[in-house]
């Protein structure tokens, strides 16, 4: 994966920390630092493909808002093939071009007082993708492509079901041509058998068109189907990466395997679920942050932080006693079918 | 794949759902017309004085009768519809422009740019717009366009306030950010993404405020400080048939009537559009 070019995006221990009220202070106007994101290292080469994992307050969308450079990290560095993401997003309107976004909520990304066709005309002649004259046929194109019919054009997103609007959604990321394509749950929320056309659909036109893929998703099943890689989110910090698979096989990181067995299968009851809730970000546990939910917990876990270490080829797990690959089968074995 | 039709509340059209609506807009409708073709309708001159019918109560010549000058009062009141149409709908105008203006500005910019304007708003609350409009005559003189530019400017205010409310909540939506992520220029996201949804709750505002423009400037004609006599003015002439009103009561009460079914047409007209329209109250139907 690592292309002679630089890596599409690169994160080198970004944090970005918000200022918010003290909990239990009402009226006070002294302020504590949240840590949404929390020393992430992630780097994502030109083609590949990645699902980033998580609870909900993990500090998924903080990441994704620091990668669409809506956000300046509070420390490190947001690289973009080698620039800092804010630079490279003020200085023109090359990283919007080649840089698209899938909403979670479609239909709040469109505008609902333009017509399908002029959402997507938007981009063709923000960008001069295509000369003004062919713009009615590229909107057909594009329509076509996330298989929805041409006389769409003419409606209003009000009109469009669910699973089209997000259709729509995808058509607009696609229109300027990007390279990569971020997307935000973009197939949550919808019926079992849309989100089999949208995942399809998906890694159809990431394989034609070489997209680089990340995405932003809580299911499992979806992140394997559509990414090679995986990196897993828990409260600000990625605490796995690696090749899916082999990172849904064999989890190196007790919460990865948790998150395995939460997923439910046929036949089988469902799993003991983590104890307790996620922690707040304000109120870290001394440590390792999961040492509060670990099943594996030990001594050394409350008193050292463990960072993102390599495991293995291709992985790298931040945990001071990952499972070993036996157990790790083990464990992952028994909640498998 | 099917598209999924448009979402339609009934088959039935808006005009048969509400019939208070429909006639109601008949009734503003006629004025309407009244007022454009009021040399054709009216059957005097509004101002040809006769000192030989005075103070004639409705009759088969003067269907409203006549005032204590002999012009007869129906003329009168067809042609005082064109003033108070002209007065409200310009008057509006003003008042909507202005306040689009000033609470785009406002809701856009933020930090003390948006703090003075809205204190600036606040004041021009704090009075009710015919004391508004009363002062703004003190400094404009009299006469039909003065009366239109101080009726405008007081409605300034309320406008600009929910034309600000609803800026902030449009210009927070995902698709605005959306459009910032594509490098759309800003001018054009205004233009493009926030004017549009910001200018229909707008227009259902406008019908709604046009009533309220008319009965302030017949309240200033009233008060003596609007528009000029012989002007047919429906506030003028209830002033004018005020000192008559124990023995020819109909001076006052023509007008009036004219003016008062005008208002409650207006007020059914906006109230019906705003219930149609208005996406905040289609949930409760």
């Amino acid at each position: 994966m690592q292309n002679a070019e630089r890596p599409v995006f690169e994160l080198v221990d970004v944090e970005k920390v918000f200022q918010v009220r003290k909990p239990g202070q009402r009226f006070g106007r002294q302020t504590v630092g949240l840590h949404a994101l929390d020393g992430v290292r992630l780097s994502v080469g030109q083609g590949a493909s990645l699902a980033l994992v998580g609870e909900s307050g993990s500090g998924k969308s903080t990441l994704l808002r620091v990668l669409l450079g809506l956000d300046a990290p509070t420390n490190g560095q947001a690289l973009y093939r080698g620039r800092a993401i804010r630079e490279a997003r003020a200085g023109g309107s090359d990283f919007a071009r080649d840089v698209a976004m899938v909403y979670q909520d479609a239909r709040g990304s469109l505008n609902p007082r333009m017509t399908i066709g002029a959402l997507l005309a938007e981009p063709l002649r923000r960008f001069a993708v295509v000369p003004e004259a062919q713009i009615g046929a590229r909107v057909e194109q594009l329509l076509t492509r996330v298989g929805l019919p041409a006389d769409a054009a003419a409606r209003y997103p009000a009109a469009l079901s669910g699973g089209q609007v997000r259709r729509v959604a995808i058509a607009r990321a696609l229109a300027s041509e990007p390279s990569v394509l971020v997307a935000d749950e973009a197939v949550s929320g919808l019926d079992v058998s849309t989100q089999a056309q949208l995942l399809s659909l998906l890694r159809r036109l990431q394989q034609e068109m070489g997209l680089t893929l990340v995405f932003i998703t809580h299911d499992l099943g979806v992140a394997s189907y559509l990414c090679e890689n995986i990196a897993i989110m828990y409260l600000g910090r990625i605490v796995e990466t690696g090749p899916t698979d082999a990172v849904l096989a064999a989890p190196a990181h007790p919460y990865t395997a948790a998150l395995r067995a939460a997923a439910p299968s046929f036949f089988q009851p469902i799993a003991e679920p983590l104890p307790g809730e996620i922690p707040s970000p304000l109120d870290l546990p001394a440590g390792c942050r999961f040492s509060g939910r670990c099943p594996r917990v030990q001594g050394d876990c409350h008193a050292s932080d463990p960072y993102l270490a390599r495991a293995g080829e291709g992985r790298s797990v931040a945990c001071l006693h990952p499972l070993a690959s036996p157990q790790a089968s083990a464990l992952a074995g028994t909640f498998q079918d | 794949m099917t598209l999924v039709e448009p979402a339609r509340r009934g088959a039935r059209s808006i005009f048969l759902r509400r019939p208070f609506f429909t006639l109601a807009l008949l009734v503003a409708v006629g004025y309407v017309l009244a007022a454009i073709f009021a040399p054709l309708v009216a059957p005097y001159d509004p101002v040809a004085q006769d000192f030989n019918a005075m103070m004639q109560a409705p009759s088969g010549a003067h269907l409203m009768g006549t005032d204590s000058y002999g012009q007869d009062i129906l003329s009168r009141v067809i042609f005082g519809a064109r003033y108070a149409l002209i007065i409200g709908f310009f008057a509006v105008a003003i008042g909507a422009i202005g306040g689009l203006i000033v609470g785009l500005a406002a809701g856009l910019s933020g930090g003390w740019v948006e703090w003075a304007l809205m204190r600036l708003i606040d004041s021009i609350l704090a009075l009710p717009s015919l004391i508004l409009a009363v002062a703004f005559i003190a400094i404009l003189g009299q006469g039909v366009d003065k009366v239109v530019i101080a009726v405008g400017l007081s409605m300034i205010g309320p406008f600009a306030r929910t034309v600000r409310a609803d800026v902030l909540q449009v210009r927070v939506q995902l698709f605005v950010e959306a459009a910032g992520l594509m490098a759309i220029p800003r001018a054009v996201i205004i233009w493009r993404h926030i004017l549009p949804n910001v200018i229909y709750p707008l227009a259902v505002q406008v019908t709604i405020r046009i009533s309220e423009a008319i009965l302030v400037s017949s309240s200033l004609s009233f008060l003596g400080i609007g528009v000029t006599p012989p002007t047919p003015d429906w506030g003028l002439m209830i002033a004018e048939g005020r000192a008559f009103v124990s023995f020819a009561a109909w001076m006052s009460a023509m007008p009036g009537f004219a003016l008062a079914l005008l208002l409650i047409a207006l007020s059914i007209v906006g109230d019906g559009i705003r219930e149609e329209f208005d996406p905040k109250l289609k949930g409760k139907a």
